[in-house]
């Protein structure tokens, strides 16, 4: 081990470092709160590893939701992570004994940390691996944290759950700033309240993926000629 | 209670393992359209359909009429726009929330 590439790597990690463990604390006691204590918050960061599927993770849980649901939802969910593979291809291709992992570990945060392609010339792959690494470990550590020091902590923790609502609207108002990305955005909101109108909320998610698919595929064909 | 609950923790895991290595697997060459085009409309739509999944319980025709939680999402988008820092409007939208629940309304 390379003592310069792993202070290189924590320094890079840093900006996620705070992120992940208050959002994992909130995910520790949100768990907490639904019946399921630390050994489920440390099996889930450990397996699972991906922040916004987990929150959702725990209503699934708690419902106890049915397993095609519950996939279908991931798959939705956690779609994205798809597309950040994609853009990865060729930055992973040479790492070797690292590459399970740097896969594994490709949350939106690591990816934010990687994905300009500047990594110290001597042992890239080490470095990639240790910010992933460190990353999942601030994460790990948060959920854990949450899930014991929730129940001891001098306050009520009453509508934390809005973490989760206020980390998506965050993301939503990020997106909506990018270029071509508010009719997604309005077709997801409306797509969405209308299932859960029509449907009811014990089974609108999977309505709504279809239906959001289904809207978003149609106007491609005219895309074409602005394109 | 608890076998169903992890193997919902495996099917989580495993399907979402399988969304990160799969491109690795098969879009070794070339990406069809389709699927760029997907990658780049799929993330603000998904984002909007998690808010409105978690504002699923929210009771509009009643008292508090899902005042805490429209005050507090206002909260999280001014604060987003203004200073652009994730941690600090999620926190600050979470902590008034909790404040309005617990002691406003």
């Amino acid at each position: 081990m390379n003592a310069a590439v792993i202070r290189k790597a924590f320094f890079r990690s840093i900006p996620v470092m705070s992120g992940y463990i208050v959002l994992g604390m909130g995910f520790g006691i949100l768990l907490r709160n639904a019946g399921y204590g630390v050994l489920w918050a440390f099996a889930m960061s450990l397996t699972i590893y991906a922040g916004s599927m987990q929150f959702v993770g725990v209503s699934l849980i708690s419902g106890a939701a049915g397993l095609l649901t519950t996939a279908l939802t991931t798959l939705m969910v956690n779609a994205r992570h798809l597309f950040y593979g994609i853009s990865m291809i060729g930055r992973y291709r040479d790492a070797g004994k690292y590459k399970p992992y740097l896969i594994f570990a490709l949350t939106d945060e690591t990816y934010s940390l990687l994905c300009d392609g500047i990594v110290p010339a001597e042992d890239p792959n080490l470095y990639r691996f240790l910010v992933s690494l460190f990353d999942q470990i601030y994460w790990i550590l948060g959920s854990v944290l949450g899930s014991l020091l929730g129940t001891v902590l001098p306050f009520s923790t009453e509508g934390i759950e809005f973490s989760m609502t206020a980390l998506f609207i965050a993301s939503l108002t990020d997106q909506w700033r990018k270029k071509g990305s508010r009719i997604p955005a309005l077709a997801g909101l409306g797509c969405t309240a209308l299932c859960l109108l029509v449907f009811g909320k014990e089974k609108f998610l999977i309505p709504s993926m279809l239906l959001i698919t289904t809207v978003l595929t149609l106007p491609r064909r005219r895309k074409g000629a602005e394109a | 209670m608890n076998t169903h609950a992890a193997l919902l923790v495996g099917v989580m895991a495993v399907v979402t393992a399988l969304l990160r290595f799969l491109p690795f697997l098969i879009f070794r060459k070339q990406t069809p359209p389709y699927i760029v085009y997907l990658g780049e409309v799929l993330p603000p739509a998904i984002m909007g359909m998690l808010v409105i999944y978690c504002l699923k319980d929210t009771v509009f025709t009643q008292a508090p009429f899902g005042l805490p939680e429209v005050m507090a999402s206002l909260m999280v988008v001014g604060l987003h726009c203004w200073k652009k820092n994730a941690l600090l409007s999620i926190l600050s939208g979470t902590a008034i929330y909790m404040l309005l629940i617990q002691v406003v309304f």
